[in-house]
């Protein structure tokens, strides 16, 4: 926009207790009127230096715990990445049966996880009867999270050689149950969140991000394939059970026929995931091979093998947001790690928020922006500036959510004209 | 675009980088029952041929992934490694490539690739303020997580005298940590 027009702009911050997702992160919106012109994150307010603990204070069996509780909510993909790292870099070898463990877990997770978004999206566009009834839903997955780790969350069922706990033939039957539940379910579930005419007016062609830019600015998951990138971890780097069992990225365009890369899409992309979840606990429960599920069940002797350890590697896996990285580096004669990158996946996709939320409006932006699945803990509010004066004020969340709701029931009288 | 295997891909790094090219390892790992090959591929490069090495990543792929950074301090130098993904879209055709940069203490530069690959940017930010490492010709310079109140010239992730332990408040009873 050129500065001859004089336009007022105003830089709106939204955060640190982000409005969609109640977690902290600020964005300053700059606005002309109603529309985004301008966006900028300021993340880091809940950096809690778990690389450097990892470093520093913890052995590496303390540390698969500390990635445990990086994400509430991806409690298993942190540590499944983890564990794997250690042991490419020290050299520890996995039974087959405990790789099968980790995928049905991560996949039980992914479940839960897509719902619980897909739950907190209609209650961002002011649906909150759908938020109820996805949560609902969503109850099965936990009870069976619950029955199979002894947690609804944070798990501790990775560790490093195998897993810590078995999935035994009589829990096989009560998987079947809830598996059987949510294909019960799941056309219903698909038409309440891809048909209905609110949910629609609000998602199409709102937050898009175009293939060349997710390409461009690195996006991960979801995100990246609703935009027609057709990566997905469990496919291109396949890891664990999922070699065996051979996933397909889900783009849009399998249900739609087209990509458009806006918030719809995205909600079209983790729909059908939920789908494929459920299709891969079921084979890989018919998969999975006996044997042990720990190669070394005594941690001094684990702990001793892993001092002794020299070397790197880079371990990634599918967590529901998108790719997660960990790289780690061990020093023989060292008790902590040498070093610990930790990437997860909203690292990545922050960076395609702003591509994302300019030319929309202001009340767009819970939606869009809860599009992307932000996890903080993964890598904060929003303040309003004004183009003109430079003046900024504070919007809070309650406000951005009325903007939010205000929006869906200006545009659903309009649609049914009363 | 054509699908490279990691020898393929080592090579043509081997043609276009010449002499900045330090060493190349291919790691190879069996995975599943099917017995699947996981393939990633690391490539030590001087700072010299760094941005070369990006240009030519670039050519290999119309946009390569790239994840993130991963900074480590080895006491006399600092590695950074350059962490990407090329070829999605297949199964387990995708190769794990980390290029690696090590720079002495005395002179913590790195040219920036945001101009070339816009997604790393946060990458890029961050190994600034805890590393350490000036990224020249990034196009944002402010830092990242750590706020702005935080100290100059303390690096996190730093194992020298520049790293956070004088902050450290350490609870009676329990030894502190040792730095040399």
């Amino acid at each position: 926009m050129s500065d001859s027009i004089h336009k007022t702009t105003f830089t709106m911050p939204i955060g640190p207790i982000h409005p969609a997702i109640h977690e902290p992160i600020r964005l300053d919106l700059s606005v002309d009127g109603e529309e985004i012109v301008d966006v900028d994150v300021a993340a880091g307010q809940v950096h809690r230096g778990i690389e450097w603990i990892g470093m520093n204070r913890n052995n590496p069996v303390q540390s698969i715990y500390l990635a445990e509780r990086i994400c509430g909510i991806c409690s298993a993909c942190h540590p499944f990445t983890f564990v794997q790292a250690v042991e490419q870099a020290a050299g520890v070898d996995v039974p087959p049966r405990a790789e099968y463990v980790r995928v049905i877990v991560a996949e039980m997770e992914r479940i839960h996880s897509h719902l619980l978004w897909a739950g907190v999206a209609g209650h961002e566009i002011g649906f909150d009867s759908l938020f109820h009834l996805v949560w609902r839903v969503r109850e099965k997955v936990m009870d069976l999270t619950e029955y199979i780790t002894g947690n609804r969350n944070s798990k501790a069922m990775y560790q490093i050689g195998g897993v810590r706990r078995d999935i035994t033939e009589e829990q096989v039957p009560t998987i079947q149950k809830t598996l059987d539940y949510y294909k019960s379910v799941f056309d219903e579930l698909k038409k309440l969140l891809l048909d209905d005419p609110t949910v629609k007016m609000r998602t199409k062609g709102v937050g898009i991000l175009s293939r060349e830019d997710a390409l461009r600015f690195c996006a991960a998951g979801p995100t990246a394939r609703a935009s027609g990138v057709a990566t997905d971890v469990r496919q291109d780097h396949a890891y664990s059970a999922y070699a065996d069992l051979g996933v397909q990225a889900i783009t849009p365009d399998v249900l739609t026929g087209t990509v458009v890369g806006d918030t719809y899409d995205r909600i079209v992309v983790r729909v059908l995931e939920v789908k494929q979840s459920i299709e891969l606990i079921e084979e890989a429960l018919a998969a999975m091979p006996e044997g042990p599920i720990l190669t070394e069940p005594k941690i001094a002797k684990l702990l001793a093998v892993l001092e002794k350890a020299d070397g790197e590697a880079v371990a990634r896996t599918e967590a529901p947001r998108g790719e997660c990285m960990h790289y780690v580096r061990m020093k023989a004669g060292e008790d902590t790690l040498e070093a610990w990158k930790i990437r997860a996946p909203t690292y990545a996709n922050l960076i395609s928020v702003p591509a994302m939320l300019i030319g929309q409006q202001i009340a767009d932006v819970p939606i869009a922006f809860a599009s992307i699945d932000p996890c903080m803990s993964c890598s904060n509010r929003a303040v309003i500036v004004d183009r003109h004066s430079g003046a900024r004020s504070e919007l809070d969340g309650e406000q951005l959510h009325a903007l939010s709701v205000e929006k869906t029931r200006r545009l659903n009288s309009e649609l049914t004209g009363k | 675009m054509d699908i490279l295997s990691a020898r393929d891909v080592e090579q043509s790094f081997k043609d276009a980088l010449d002499g900045a090219l330090v060493a190349t390892r291919i790691y190879e790992r069996e995975v599943g029952l099917k017995k699947s090959r996981y393939t990633s591929l690391w490539l030590d490069v001087k700072r010299d041929g760094f941005r070369a090495a990006i240009l030519h990543l670039c050519q290999l792929q119309e946009m390569p992934h790239f994840t993130v950074i991963a900074p480590v301090d080895r006491g006399e130098s600092v590695d950074l490694l350059y962490h990407f993904s090329l070829y999605h879209g297949h199964h387990l055709k995708a190769i794990a490539l980390a290029i690696r940069v090590t720079l002495q203490k005395s002179q913590l530069t790195i040219p920036t690739i945001s101009d070339i690959i816009p997604g790393a940017i946060f990458a890029e930010r961050e190994t600034q303020e805890m590393m350490g490492v000036k990224v020249t010709g990034i196009p944002d310079d402010r830092r990242l997580f750590i706020p702005d109140d935080f100290p100059q010239g303390v690096y996190p992730w730093r194992r020298d005298e520049t790293g956070p332990h004088d902050m450290l408040r350490v609870l009676s009873g329990r030894q502190g940590i040792q730095h040399e």
